[in-house]
């Protein structure tokens, strides 16, 4: 739902040129947008929920390695397990002169005299560099044609190196984490998406029908709040069998997850509609004749919307996180799955982040989107308040 | 009053009587039972089971039995103090939970009441001191507390004190307490491993606490009461003190019945990466190997504290605000 703020972004801002000195003709979403950009803090997170969003649906493009595959430079005979990040420098001093050539500094892996543990030094005679446009592993673009392109990569097809270092297996982290984005926010919106359906449905005949149904649904409402979540999460999700293919997995976990998560849209929307019920556009659409189902999903919801999409939008962080404690855990989606939760999980024992604090990576990944999802949504629901200042 | 609490009281008895039945819904979900579970780790250790006595046991634990029956046995013994067997651990469920349940309770009342401890002056002074440095200061460490999972900043931190302070932040007792009996000792022990849970828990509801607190406390200090109180001259703490954080701190009591399962489920996962010897670890595995009494008690009594809590809180709050009270 994020997205569906875009489209009239630019629209409104065409808008606003023939607007000046006319803001009284300005509709609710063009106000609502005029507001919303004043909050600089919610605008710069806006740009990077797109950003990530951007990330996960071009994941292919931009990963510059295959995330599955353990990498190998040529010529070595094994994967290299635990690779440290290395940085990537833009402008080659090598020689004197300063000129525009991107490279990455190649380690070479050595043993510690003294502790005998494996440790990566700096080459500088090696140099891997780095361009845009390469050619790396194929793939489907968009699922529409095959190609082998990526966003950048080592100049040469087969060279190797690792942004975020490397994991157990020798894969690239950086790769991995792009991929991981796709099936954490993905599941995010379309969690939210089942939890829009339960809590408008749940929700709006609740509110609008009030009496005995109200009373119903919101016993429900305070019944499912007032449970612990993660351990009911994790008894529904401990009933998913192993063997299931992934995108079973997927579909599991984001219903479990937003069967839980639809609540707090279910009270919004009731809330609204009850204090509307005895509003006069209501009344009008009622006296006209109008379906049951018109008038509230006709008349009612789309004043309703604004809200709807700023408590939409902060409920995906918690789908987020709520994924990742889940896969942490062993219980939402199973490796070869790639999601922020699954990488993380290789972050459990304490052995391997004491050697590979890069680990923690992902979960920086889970913590940016949750910060800027979590501004995102306070300013659009300031913005939604024709009340705020 | 008293009629209003007689009244939530009796209306908690269905909500119990739903999570005990969503409890046996959720222990029943797996495909296979027990003794599936049991048999497929048997032969994976390489010893063959028999069809007569996977048959028998199920007889023997009641599991070939219809489900109604099976739930009304499970409750009924509920309702005497009995929670079943472990098939895992080969001993009853009471025996088990008893210590682990008391700890989860003191670790989630603990952060409640430091939640609160923190949230208060905190809120406050962010209300008063509105865009001040403190003010961003604590804005910023409470997004990141919103932010950051509960077993991020666990394993965040149990990596820092390895690193860097050869600090043990795992388990709730230190190896010579662990399976000691209680003593005086042992609570002081408890003590001084306490805290470090109890912040990361207490992170994230502190943080929204404090907005909580913030919000309402500003609403209220530029009311027409406040300005007048101030005109004549009452002191600037009195006066803050005395009328508009009174009002402020009822949304406090309300967050018992929010704070409460966040708090509770918290604890679960946190104790999991944290190996604390609460209720979380243990219902993990009961819920992987399947040994559904052991999952279901844990499942039944974590849900009953909040569903307890919430009460406690709605009673409260009648209590403290005559507002509430007059409506009913």
């Amino acid at each position: 739902m994020s997205e569906s703020n875009t489209p009239t972004a630019p629209a409104v801002q065409v808008n606003m040129a023939n607007l000046r000195g006319g803001i009284e003709y300005a509709s609710q979403w063009t106000l609502m947008w005029l507001r919303f950009k004043k909050h600089k803090v919610a605008l710069v997170s806006m740009y990077i929920v797109l950003a990530l969003y951007l990330m996960a649906v071009f994941a292919e493009f931009l990963a510059p390695f295959d995330p599955e595959v353990a990498l190998r430079n040529e010529g070595d005979y094994k994967a290299k397990a635990y690779h440290p990040p290395q940085g990537i420098h833009l402008f080659d001093t090598t020689g004197g002169g300063i000129s525009f050539s991107p490279y990455v500094e190649v380690l070479k892996e050595k043993v510690d005299p003294e502790s005998l543990k494996k440790i990566y030094v700096a080459d500088a005679e090696k140099k891997i560099p780095v361009s845009f446009f390469v050619h790396g592993f194929e793939y489907k673009f968009l699922g529409l044609f095959k190609t082998d392109i990526h966003f950048f990569g080592p100049k040469k097809h087969g060279e190797v190196f690792y942004l975020f270092g490397s994991d157990r297996n020798g894969r690239d982290m950086f790769s991995r984490v792009i991929y991981g984005g796709r099936f954490t926010l993905s599941l995010g919106l379309i969690g939210v998406l089942l939890s829009v359906v339960f809590g408008i449905f749940l929700g709006g005949i609740s509110g609008y029908y009030g009496g005995r149904i109200d009373w119903v649904v919101q016993r429900l409402v305070e019944f499912i709040i007032s449970l612990p979540t993660i351990p009911i999460w994790l008894a529904m999700a401990a009933a998913l069998p192993k063997e299931w293919p992934p995108q079973y997995q997927y579909m599991a976990v984001t219903v479990i997850i937003s069967l839980i998560g639809w609540t707090q849209l279910a009270r919004v929307v009731r809330g609204r509609l009850l204090s509307m019920r005895g509003d006069v556009f209501v009344v009008a659409a009622q006296l006209d004749g109008c379906s049951e189902g018109r008038v509230i999903f006709r008349h009612m919801l789309p004043s309703l919307a604004s809200h709807i999409i700023a408590a939409v939008t902060l409920s995906i962080p918690l789908m987020v996180v709520a994924e990742t404690s889940l896969s942490f855990l062993g219980l939402g989606l199973q490796p070869p799955a790639i999601s922020w939760g699954v990488l993380l999980k290789e972050a459990q024992n304490i052995r391997s982040i004491a050697v590979a604090p890069w680990l923690f990576i992902p979960g920086g990944a889970v913590v940016i989107a949750v910060l800027a999802l979590n501004f995102m949504g306070d300013g659009l629901r300031d913005a939604a308040d024709p009340y705020s200042h | 009053m008293l009629s209003y609490i007689l009244r939530r009281l009796l209306s908690a008895i269905p909500f119990l009587f739903m999570v005990s039945l969503t409890v046996f819904v959720l222990i029943q979900l797996p495909p296979g039972d027990f003794v599936d579970s049991w048999a497929a780790a048997q032969s994976a250790s390489g010893e063959v089971v028999d069809m007569a006595t996977m048959i028998d046991m199920r007889h023997r634990y009641g599991l070939d039995q219809n489900i109604l029956v099976q739930y009304f046995h499970w409750i009924v013994g509920i309702m005497q103090g009995d929670f079943g067997y472990s098939f895992e651990w080969n001993s009853p469920v009471s025996a088990l939970i008893g210590e682990r349940m008391n700890l989860t309770l003191i670790l989630s009342v603990g952060t409640l009441f430091l939640t609160w401890g923190l949230a208060l002056p905190i809120g406050i002074y962010t209300a008063v001191r509105r865009y001040s440095i403190g003010d961003y200061f604590f804005t910023f460490i409470g997004f990141i507390g919103l932010a950051v999972p509960h077993f991020l900043i666990a394993l965040v931190l149990m990596y820092l004190s390895v690193k860097y302070w050869a600090l043990d932040v795992t388990g709730l007792f230190s190896s010579e307490y662990a399976t000691a009996p209680w003593s005086w000792g042992r609570v002081q022990d408890l003590l001084n491993h306490l805290w470090i849970p109890m912040i990361i828990l207490g992170l994230g509801s502190t943080a929204s606490l404090i907005r909580i607190m913030r919000a309402n406390l500003i609403d209220q200090l530029y009311m027409p009461y406040v300005v007048t109180a101030r005109a004549k001259g009452l002191s600037e703490v009195r006066l803050l003190l005395k009328y508009p954080v009174r009002i402020a701190l009822n949304p406090f009591v309300s967050t018992i019945g929010m704070i409460l399962p966040q708090l509770v489920s918290g604890a679960v996962i946190m104790s999991i990466v944290l190996n604390l010897p609460t209720a979380g670890p243990l219902l993990y595995q009961s819920l992987l190997s399947q040994d559904i009494y052991l999952s279901g008690a844990f499942l039944l009594l974590l849900s009953m504290m909040t569903v307890v809590g919430t009460l406690i809180s709605d009673i409260l709050l009648v209590i403290l605000d005559p507002r509430i009270r007059l409506e009913q």
